[in-house]
């Protein structure tokens, strides 16, 4: 019993990891520009995308050794996917952000540019699912009955390291405390002298690293990529964020990990065709309960 | 006096000759179902713009209302008119269907609006984008609730709505899915637009603009948002019905989050709170659909790809929040109604 527990808290952790490392992405934008971005899903497809071309080009042109490609894959992905990111905010949300243009015709333009992302890699690259290469021999280990991977481990350190490095920047640093400015009041901020695209480009890049990271980490422990991968996994890692209370990194990170979890325990209890019914019931009732997440506060509203 | 039901007019006209085109086979099957699915997108986008464009909210999950409608409607005409593996032979004589129908869609209706109060009652205290959480939450909850019912088919599907169909025919030689199609669409425009016009629905265009000041003129807000959310689902699971009858075939899998994805679309090509820009914009989505078919896979980048051009250019739709009349007043000189 407590090794089938022990087991199942592994399994959520690292399931909650990849909802978390996406939850992320759509946090920071949203709380700098809240702005939904639907699109981050597609961009986590595409991270992962760029993942197995890379990968292949390092172990199969360049021909280097497993560790040696891994190392070079994580970094030039995660540049790789945020300048995806980048492209889209210059291209599509800029030009109507500068416009004035109503909040929600951005989210559709931000629908409408993953459903390019997801189509346009359908046409462009077939609708087989490409096999992910290994770069590195998986280790299984047996503690006592319960049975992981080194890289199970490895998904939820990097995880939670990479949670506590956006937590650093965006309360430590001036980019962070622009960013949070930008959030407080987006018209005082400019005439403070601060450069708002500047900060919004920066917002990307980052949310965008996250996902791509999220990518090659999926990548590597599901080795099958498909382009509509992404959308189901960013749909739910959006739910989570907002669980977590949107725009607080601190929630999205635990409403990454609380949706991995509720999936994981409705799986090992009930059939697993019952696993969106029974998570998502929970998730309205805890939004029944909490109106703005866990981490979120009431905006007051002034009459 | 003609001028003033010159709208009316149109209408039976328009009805008329649509039956007489469909009964003499003049336009293929093809076109045929293309103008009926127009009929079906233009209650989707108008009961959509009821909650998003006048309400201001943003509800994301409209096809699980749709799928609720479909199921109901479609199970309940198998069940009473058609002899079936799952429920055994007809309850009722299938001389009935043709006038057991129209009650059929409206029961589908009914049942979607009960499923609307899912997202209805977490709208009292749960604002802007954690509602549209709520609605694509109950959006999977819907699908992924039919998916797991095994005796209606689970994911499989439901089929035998075209025996239903042919029952009709059989009692009245008359093509009867384009007759009803119409008839539907023709009634969901009309009841949003009265439903808007009217001093409770005053109500629904003043939550869109301050709800806390809404509230303080003595707004009944839990109310009205209830009623808004139960008629804009109720009409969308009509909407689900006529698909179903007109596809002869459902699965949960078709109403998923990327059919309301589609609808939101169409209601923000349409323009926010226009109801004939809701309208515009759902005949100019379906034929974008079936025109840019040849392309395959393509077609899902370039639709994209032009809606995205027209926002850039136009950001708030085609109508903006204006109506037909408001940009040609002329037109106010044909109708009586408000």
């Amino acid at each position: 019993m407590l090794v089938a527990i022990f087991q199942n808290i592994i399994n959520a952790l690292q399931w909650g990891s990849f909802y978390a490392l996406i939850a992320l992405g759509y946090t920071l934008v949203y709380g700098v520009l809240t702005l939904i971005n639907f699109a981050h899903g597609d961009i986590f497809m595409v991270g992962a995308y760029i993942a197995f071309f890379v990968a292949t080009f390092f172990l199969t042109t360049v021909g280097v050794p497993g560790w040696v490609a891994l190392a070079l894959t994580i970094p030039l992905t995660m540049i790789l996917t945020s300048m995806v990111g980048v492209a889209l905010e210059r291209v599509a949300y800029r030009p109507l952000r500068r416009k004035g243009a109503n909040r929600l015709y951005v989210v559709i333009t931000a629908l409408m540019c993953g459903l390019i992302l997801q189509n346009a890699n359908l046409a462009l690259l077939g609708a087989s699912r490409k096999a992910f290469p290994s770069m590195i021999t998986e280790h299984v280990y047996n503690v006592g009955g319960v049975i992981f991977t080194d890289l199970k481990i490895a998904v939820i350190v990097t995880t939670i390291l990479s949670f506590f490095a956006l937590q650093k920047i965006v309360t430590k640093t001036k980019v962070g405390m622009a960013m949070r400015a930008i959030s407080y009041d987006k018209f005082a901020v400019p005439l403070m002298g601060v450069p708002i695209d500047n900060i919004i480009v920066v917002t990307f890049v980052l949310g965008s690293g996250m996902a791509g990271l999220a990518g090659i980490l999926f990548a590597m422990s599901y080795p099958i990529l498909d382009p509509y991968m992404g959308a189901l996994i960013g749909w739910k890692a959006f739910i989570a964020a907002v669980v977590g209370g949107i725009g607080d990194i601190r929630g999205a990170f635990l409403g990454g990990f609380l949706l991995g979890a509720v999936e994981i325990m409705v799986v090992a209890f009930f059939p697993s065709t019952f696993r969106d019914l029974i998570a998502f019931t929970v998730l309205l009732v805890i939004l029944a309960f909490r109106p703005t997440g866990l981490f979120g506060v009431a905006k007051t509203t002034k009459i | 006096m003609f001028r003033r039901y010159s709208i009316q007019l149109i209408l039976v006209v328009g009805g008329g000759l649509l039956t007489y085109v469909a009964y003499e086979e003049l336009l293929n099957l093809y076109t045929l179902s293309v103008l009926m699915f127009m009929g079906v997108n233009i209650i989707l986008s108008t009961s959509l713009n009821l909650v998003n464009g006048n309400m201001g909210e943003f509800s994301c999950g409209h096809a699980g209302f749709m799928c609720v409608g479909a199921y109901v409607s479609s199970i309940l005409g198998v069940w009473l008119f058609t002899k079936d593996k799952v429920f055994g032979a007809p309850i009722l004589d299938p001389e009935w269907a043709l006038y057991a129908f129209p009650f059929i869609i409206l029961a589908g209706g009914v049942a979607a609006a009960l499923a609307g109060l899912l997202v209805a009652i977490p709208s009292y205290k749960t604002r802007g984008d954690y509602l549209a959480i709520i609605t694509i939450a109950a959006n999977y909850i819907v699908i992924s609730a039919i998916e797991n019912i095994g005796s209606i088919g689970g994911s499989r599907g439901f089929m035998g709505m075209k025996k239903v169909v042919n029952a009709m025919g059989d009692v009245v030689d008359l093509p009867w899915m384009p007759i009803w199609v119409f008839i539907f669409t023709i009634f969901c425009v009309w009841i949003i637009r009265r439903y808007v016009s009217s001093t409770f629905g005053k109500g629904v265009n003043a939550i869109c603009q301050d709800e806390v000041a809404a509230e303080i003129m003595s707004v009944n807000t839990n109310k009205i948002k209830t009623v808004t959310f139960m008629l804009s689902s109720g009409l969308a699971g009509i909407g689900g019905g006529l698909f179903a009858y007109i596809i002869g075939y459902v699965n949960p899998g078709s109403f998923n989050i990327l059919k309301s994805t589609e609808v939101l679309v169409m209601v923000y090509l349409g323009g926010m709170a226009s109801l004939s820009g809701a309208v515009l914009s759902a005949v100019i989505f379906t034929i974008m659909l079936e025109a840019l078919r040849p392309l395959q896979i393509i077609k899902w980048v370039v639709i994209p790809l032009l809606l995205i051009i027209v926002m850039q250019f136009r950001p708030e739709g085609i109508m903006g929040n204006k109506e037909l009349s408001d940009i040609f007043p002329w037109m106010k000189r044909f109708y009586r109604f408000k």
